[in-house]
């Protein structure tokens, strides 16, 4: 096994010298194997959210070095790094552009890989789509005219997870990403995640605030609390673990609990 | 004298669709309110004008469409680059070019397009320069219908050139950039490129217009752009109520379309002698009247609702 992303002494403090100074990650240092679905928890301000900006380049670190499959993108722009990073949020209207068809989006997402022609959507691209859309069993592959606004939350958080993982990124961010939705497409949408993960040999990370998504998904678990790592297991260790004893783990290592939103799920 | 009417709106409509597709490249894909429109339309005429009084017609067309990006890259940089907000990043470069159009036409507020020879008798007299209509008049023989048909033809090409692009990868980047800068930003595309891009080939597209009028009206004026942005806006609101359009290339053919209805309902409000200062002000309230209209409607539907609502309780 390689890494395929290594965080090396990872540092961030906003608004440094004021009243206001926060800091949101602490000397963090975090090996990815290739192939790995990790999880992330932590209370709210822990610098999940932070760590990943940092990896997408929202901002620049204080100190350390992010390093992706041997190249340091540290100090890349965020663009030329989104090429290898494939990224999903809360809010299933950030990863999609509403007045565009199905087709022109993931033809957008495609760009690096699809074939040459002279107009973005293209007929061997748009049979590719097809057959990807239909994976998803939501029967959006009759509907790659209808514009994305148009589709329900669950319907375009699966969509943009297509969009996310169509240029077989090295690396894939998921924050939060079925927290906005209802528990059954919620759960079908977690469902969809994990079997794109699979088929592609994705290496991922997940931040939840779902104890029990955190121990059936993906093979490793990680917390964070005020911008460091305080917890880290792996297959192993999890094969036993249930939620409530992740959060009595958790209690014994953080300063604080959980939030409220990650106890009512143990 | 109808058709005379209907004629004249068409030929006037067609010089300022170009406009109208970069007022529309700007507020509808862009999303983005570009005060330079007012400028670069100017800059486009001015520039043109001073390369065809130099003697080259077909040059200074171009000459002008580039003017106009320029104006375009520079609102772009400072929005983009420099963070500048969007409506004042337009209205720098506007009141800069200000100053560019009064030197392009070196040092004066408008510019016939002559040039002055010396005539048998050795005196200096003023000789009209080359335009594109000239040059097609000569070849058609016919000139109204030879202007018509110039203009009819470079508004043509233009909207295809602009469908066309927004159907490949870096029109489609434009769109995206647009419709969800979020989005664009987290994938492999370069937002701030995409986003200048776009500004500039609004101006590029509005400059367009600037050129060609100066061209047909064989004069550069520097008060021409003033009221441009509300004139682009009224006929992209007006073709979008005609065509109720939801894809871009039904959008393009909308504005054009909404350009010519707008000079057709100009000239039927000067049949009924509306004085011409009273142009901006008709253009000014076309606009408004669509941009409330919406809200009136839904204002109205609640109104109703509540009132029945009473009356069912009451009973």
């Amino acid at each position: 096994m390689s890494v395929q992303l290594s965080i090396q002494h990872l540092s961030k403090c906003f608004e440094p010298n004021t009243p206001n100074r926060r800091v949101a990650l602490d000397d963090l240092s975090l090996d990815v194997e290739r192939g790995e679905f990790i999880t992330i928890l932590g209370s709210n301000g822990a610098g999940k959210s932070t760590l990943f900006n940092a990896i997408l380049g929202k901002f620049l670190p204080d100190k350390g070095r992010i390093i992706l499959d041997g190249d340091d993108i540290t100090y890349w722009k965020d663009y030329k790094r989104a090429a290898h990073i494939g990224c999903l949020y809360q809010n299933p209207q950030w990863g999609t552009a509403p007045n565009m068809t199905i087709e022109e989006n993931l033809a957008l997402a495609y760009t690096r890989h699809a074939s040459k022609s002279f107009f973005a959507v293209n007929r061997r691209d748009s049979a590719y789509f097809r057959e990807l859309l239909a994976t998803l069993g939501l029967g959006l592959e009759n509907r790659m005219k209808t514009p994305m606004g148009m589709l329900s939350g669950g319907q375009r958080q699966a969509a943009s997870l297509l969009m996310a993982t169509i240029a077989k990124p090295k690396l894939l961010l998921l924050d939060e990403h079925t927290a906005a939705l209802d528990p059954v497409t919620s759960r079908q949408v977690l469902k969809i995640t994990a079997q794109i993960i699979a088929q592609n040999n994705l290496t991922a990370l997940m931040i939840t605030h779902d104890l029990h998504q955190a121990v059936s998904f993906g093979n490793r678990t990680i917390m964070l609390d005020a911008g460091r790592l305080v917890l880290d297991i792996g297959a192993d260790e999890r094969a036993g673990m249930t939620p409530r004893r992740l959060a009595d783990l958790f209690a014994a290592k953080a300063k604080h609990l959980l939030s409220d939103r990650s106890l009512l799920s143990v | 004298m109808y058709l005379d009417l209907l004629l004249s709106a068409l030929g006037q409509g067609v010089i300022y669709a170009p406009m109208a597709l970069g007022v529309f490249v700007a507020f509808r894909i862009l999303n983005t309110p570009d005060l330079t429109i007012d400028g670069s339309f100017v800059f486009g005429m001015t520039v043109c004008a001073a390369v065809t009084v130099a003697g080259h017609p077909i040059p200074a067309i171009f000459a002008g469409v580039l003017a106009g990006s320029a104006a375009g890259l520079m609102t772009g940089a400072l929005q983009t680059v420099f963070g500048v907000n969007p409506i004042l990043s337009g209205i720098l470069t506007l009141t800069g070019l200000y100053t560019v159009n009064y030197m392009v036409l070196g040092g004066q507020s408008n510019l016939y397009l002559q040039s002055w020879e010396p005539n048998a008798a050795g005196a200096l007299v003023p000789v009209g320069s080359q335009t594109i209509y000239k040059m097609m008049a000569t070849v058609m023989g016919k000139s109204q219908s030879a202007a018509l048909l110039l203009s009819l033809l470079i508004t043509f090409l233009a909207a295809a050139i602009l469908i066309v692009f927004f159907k490949t990868r870096p029109g489609m980047a434009v769109r995206a950039t647009g419709d969800n800068e979020e989005m664009v930003r987290s994938s492999s595309i370069n937002a701030d490129a995409a986003r200048i891009g776009g500004i500039m080939i609004a101006n590029a597209l509005v400059a367009l217009s600037g050129a060609i009028l100066c061209q047909q009206q064989r004069y550069a004026d520097l008060g021409s752009g003033s009221g441009m942005l509300v004139v682009g806006l009224a006929s992209v609101i007006i073709g979008q109520a005609l065509f109720r359009q939801s894809s871009v290339t039904l959008g393009i053919i909308s504005a054009v379309a909404g350009s010519i209805i707008y000079r057709l309902i100009l000239q039927v409000a000067y049949q009924i002698d509306m004085p011409s200062h009273m142009v901006k002000l008709l253009s000014a309230l076309i606009v408004t009247i669509a941009l409330i209209l919406p809200q009136a409607k839904d204002k109205l539907a609640i109104m109703r609702l509540r009132h029945g609502g009473e009356r069912s309780q009451s009973r």
